[in-house]
């Protein structure tokens, strides 16, 4: 049984100048244990997908379809199993620890936090279990008692996943959380919380512009496209192998340092992610598309099988399949 | 190629025109200063200096306000009502030349002070701090009495008695701005002092030095009348010499309330005018405001 | 002959009381229709070595020559050398006025020069820089573009004074991925069509695969490895290069270094990477460990041939 379940999940922000439909109709699904890795652009909602698991949006964004967190669909939570919910169950790590982290408290009360608000230690214990979740993470107990512009940016991340973990959660989201930070600070991070996953029997739903990573830390990938998920598989098969043409040249944009191919060859698409907001008819990729069709401009394309335990949304792969497909 | 500069400036003021208009109370300050503006513009048209005369008196002194002198009359038997409109051009004029002296003096020293690093921009703060400091006021009294009581005097006094907060205001958005990657971009493209503030700086502190001069009218206006109350004015009528001499002539004693009222109502609505639009000016032109007043 | 040469290079800041060797001893050339990466991670001194060769930021030593002659700091001479070398920054968002248009952003380098037939130069550079037709970009603001458009309205004002060298820092970091190629290949196209030369800042060492002749990469101030890219990345000597091209994606076995690059205050005596080097906690690098924690390495030429800081790789090399 899938520990995260997203069925035909839309978001829509109703702003003044009219609809803006950041995700439209995401079907996933995450087992616990596993690590799904969610990429996309800007535009591609992947941000608002994190965000909608948790009802972590703002008033204005109207979201239907089911989010089933461990059989419970949150979005028919009343506010107080939210609540309980919110960190205890599933947390996020967010990005850019800059901003995430309240520049006047210490370390070891922002960690200490969620355990106090959910009723899970007091003060004492707290203590204790601070000094273990940051010894988990890497970091000194003495750390507690520093403020966040005292640690580095891979410091600081470090102390988000800490806090994501405080109260044992089932599932992890991770929004961007090595973007902005250095190659050897990003590989120490991701091996942090690639074992540490592990090690508790974690889900993780991982959300990154940066293919390449999500496919070193994650058993699958999910790829989103103006607010769909546009193709899905074993991320292995996804990188190495993609189906969608978007995929392919999203793959093709982190060249293989020692590959003769792409040297002196950078590939990347002409045009820009489309606005949310003024979608084009047809496939949403098909402005961009080097291998569009006639048909691409017209009809639109869900996923279809592509392979094993793969799917993807384009005419190019395979015959159209009936209802939802995971 | 300027032509359509043109079309886009007109449209971004209809824009901004159209954000102004929502605002209620900047509207209704809008109003009352176009009055009052037409109101002393226009007055030359209808009388002329001669209603300050004191030879000219028509009315009975000290007479309340009647049909004929809607206003009342003050002690030499001069309409309140023509007064007051023809000492409407020396208040206006001496605020807003005041502001807009306090404006020049305050954005070279705030951009300069903020621009010029070391020991240049050290030195520009500490004269705008020695003049942030010192009591406007007094000052200003000190200065207008030496200099004699011309309103060109009046102006310089409060001029440069009242650029100190300005130009902390326009030195602190000028750092910020000058942080911005744009400014080492134009400095890597080869722009000197002068390109970079006047290009760059000076457009970004527009809209707040717009609202700030706004605001720094209302209080010249106050402070020309307060100067003209305690005695150091220019030899011409003005609301506020009308007030001195409602105090001189004993106006509140002998129970003649229109002398102060009437004066002292148009000084504060006049500036009460100026703060509304001051403020809905900053509120339209800086959209984090409109935002969280939202 | 090289056209941007750093000549044993310092650059020392005060910081918290001590003084911050950011830079610590570089010679690098950049020759004539070349594209050199300059690599290495936050804190590494990149940015102000880059920064210091276009003249922004004065050396504590050494000096910068331009052809040949060194940089004079008038400001007569600095405006004329503005026009050869230029720059490009990372953020294209901030790099440009929101409140003025494309068409300004452009001609603000041939104003400030005098340069005469404004309007031709602008039209020019901006198709040069991909955006065509020109003309349609020139009254829109920069929030109405994407960041792609952005970054080439960027270039296209660098290259509106036709300079001979571009140096551009992290110039695709805060693009989109799918957006990145098509901006490294103007690059590419840029030096093959005008003969421009770059010095490319950054820390992605794909994008140094992608577009760079050379590299050359840098830790704590100085310049630990250089050569061409394909022997660099490849085939890289240095254990801090084998280290960084070994946490790619795609690599075999990783090396994942601990604990962070000190700061340029704390240089550490001896090799500066000796407390985080793989080889040398590995026992693998022995026979000079003592060297590693107390002989400093000399700062390395600025020559095309390859170059590697680091005693093992240095004992291990062919007389």
């Amino acid at each position: 049984m899938s520990l995260l379940e997203l069925d035909d999940v839309s978001v829509t922000y109703r702003i003044a100048d009219g609809d803006v439909p950041a995700v439209r109709g995401v079907s996933l699904s995450l087992a616990a244990g596993e690590a799904l890795g969610v990429v996309g652009e800007s535009g591609s909602g992947k941000s608002t997908l994190a965000m909608s698991l948790l009802r972590l949006l703002p008033r204005d964004a109207q979201v239907t379809g089911r989010i089933m967190l461990d059989g419970e669909d949150v979005l028919a939570m009343k506010w107080g199993r939210l609540r309980a919910v919110r960190w205890a169950e599933a947390s996020i790590v967010f990005q850019g620890a800059q901003h995430g982290l309240n520049p006047v408290q210490r370390i070891g009360d922002q960690v200490a936090e969620p355990l106090l608000v959910h009723g899970l230690a007091t003060s004492d214990k707290a203590r204790s279990r601070v000094t273990e979740l940051l010894s988990q993470v890497g970091l000194p107990a003495w750390r507690a008692r520093s403020y966040p512009h005292e640690l580095s940016g891979g410091q600081r991340q470090r102390v988000m996943i800490a806090m994501a973990l405080a109260c044992s959660p089932r599932l992890i989201v991770a929004d961007e959380p090595t973007t902005a930070l250095d190659v050897m600070v990003q590989a120490q991070v991701l091996t942090l919380i690639r074992d540490l996953v592990a090690a508790q029997d974690i889900a993780l739903l991982m959300i990154s512009h940066d293919l390449s990573v999500l496919a070193d830390v994650c058993d699958r990938l999910a790829v989103m496209y103006a607010g769909r998920v546009v193709e899905a598989g074993p991320s292995y098969d996804v990188f190495h192998d993609a189906a969608h043409p978007y995929s392919r040249a999203l793959a093709a944009a982190f060249p293989t340092v020692g590959d003769p191919a792409s040297r002196r060859a950078p590939r990347g698409l002409g045009g820009d992610p489309p606005d949310p907001m003024d979608l084009p008819p047809g496939c949403a990729f098909q402005p961009r598309c080097p291998v569009a069709v006639d048909e691409c401009a017209t009809e639109d394309v869900l996923l279809r099988p592509a392979g094993e335990r793969r799917t993807a949304a384009c005419v190019h792969v395979g015959v159209p399949a009936e209802e939802t497909t995971r | 190629m300027n032509s359509v500069a043109w079309t886009r400036r007109r449209r971004a003021f209809g824009r901004f025109w159209a954000a102004y208009r929502a605002e209620k109370a900047g509207m209704a300050g809008l109003v009352v200063l176009v009055v009052a503006v037409g109101m002393a513009v226009t007055a030359p048209l209808f009388i002329d200096e001669s209603v300050t005369s004191v030879v000219n008196g028509t009315g009975e002194r000290l007479a309340p306000p009647s049909l004929d002198d809607p206003l009342g009359t003050d002690e030499s038997g001069r309409s309140i009502l023509l007064m007051i409109w023809w000492g409407a051009r020396t208040s206006l004029l001496i605020g807003f030349l005041a502001a807009l002296l306090s404006m020049v003096i305050g954005t070279v020293f705030g951009i300069s002070a903020g621009h010029f690093r070391g020991w240049l921009g050290a030195v520009l703060m500490r004269i705008t701090d020695w003049f942030l400091v010192l009591p406007s006021l007094v000052t200003a009294l000190v200065l207008a009495a030496i200099l004699g009581g011309s309103t060109w005097t009046i102006i310089i006094a409060i001029g440069v008695t009242s650029w100190a907060s300005t130009a902390r205001l326009i030195r602190a958005q000028t750092l910020a701005v000058e942080a911005r990657p744009y400014i080492e971009r134009s400095t890597a493209l080869g722009a000197g002092h002068w390109h970079i503030t006047t290009r760059h700086v000076l457009p970004n502190v527009a809209p707040l030095l717009l609202a700030s001069t706004t605001l720094e009218v209302a209080s010249a206006i106050v402070t020309e009348s307060t100067l003209a109350f305690l005695g150091v004015s220019a030899n011409k009528t003005s609301w506020g010499t009308m007030l001195r001499a409602s105090y001189d002539w004993g106006a509140a004693t002998s129970g003649a309330w229109w002398y102060i009222l009437v004066p002292g109502l148009c000084i504060v609505t006049v500036v009460m005018a100026f703060t509304l639009c001051g403020r809905a000016l900053e509120k339209v032109l800086n959209p984090r405001l409109r935002r969280a007043a939202a | 002959m090289s056209l941007l040469e750093a000549r044993d290079l310092r650059v020392e800041f005060a910081s918290r009381g001590r003084r911050a060797r950011a830079v610590d001893g570089v010679n690098l050339a950049v020759g004539a229709g070349e594209i050199v990466a300059l690599v290495g991670e936050s804190g590494c001194g990149k940015t102000t070595l880059a920064r210091t060769l276009l003249g922004l930021e004065r050396p504590t030593a050494g000096t910068v020559l331009y052809d040949g002659k060194p940089m004079s700091y008038r400001a007569r001479d600095l405006k004329g050398y503005r026009r050869e070398v230029q720059l490009v920054l990372q953020d294209p968002t901030g790099s440009l006025n929101p409140r003025h248009t494309v068409y300004e952003a452009v001609a603000e380098g041939p104003r400030i020069h005098g340069l005469p037939d404004e309007e031709r130069v602008v039209a020019d550079a901006l198709a040069r820089a991909g955006l065509r037709p020109p003309e349609r970009f020139f009254l829109r603001y920069p929030h109405e573009l994407s960041g792609g458009q952005r970054q080439r309205v960027v270039i296209a004002g660098a290259l509106a004074l036709d300079p001979k060298v571009l140096v551009a820092d992290e110039p695709v970091a805060s693009l989109d991925a799918s957006v990145r190629g098509e901006i490294l290949a103007l690059l590419l196209r840029l030096r093959d069509d005008l003969g421009l030369s770059a010095l490319v800042v950054t820390h992605d060492l794909g994008l140094a695969w992608n577009i760079a002749d050379r590299v050359a990469v840098m830790y704590l101030g100085r310049i630990v490895e250089s050569g061409t890219v394909e022997q660099v990345l490849t085939a890289p000597r240095h254990p801090y290069t084998q280290a960084l091209l070994s946490v790619l994606p795609e690599s075999p076995e990783r090396v994942v270094l601990s604990g962070e690059p000190p700061d340029p205050t704390r240089i550490p005596g001896g090799c500066r990477f000796h407390p985080r080097c793989q080889t040398l906690a590995s026992g693998a690098a022995d026979e000079v460990a003592t060297r590693c924690r107390t002989e400093p390495l000399t700062i390395l030429p600025a020559s095309p041939d390859p170059n590697v800081a680091c005693h093992y790789a240095l004992a291990r090399q062919p007389p």
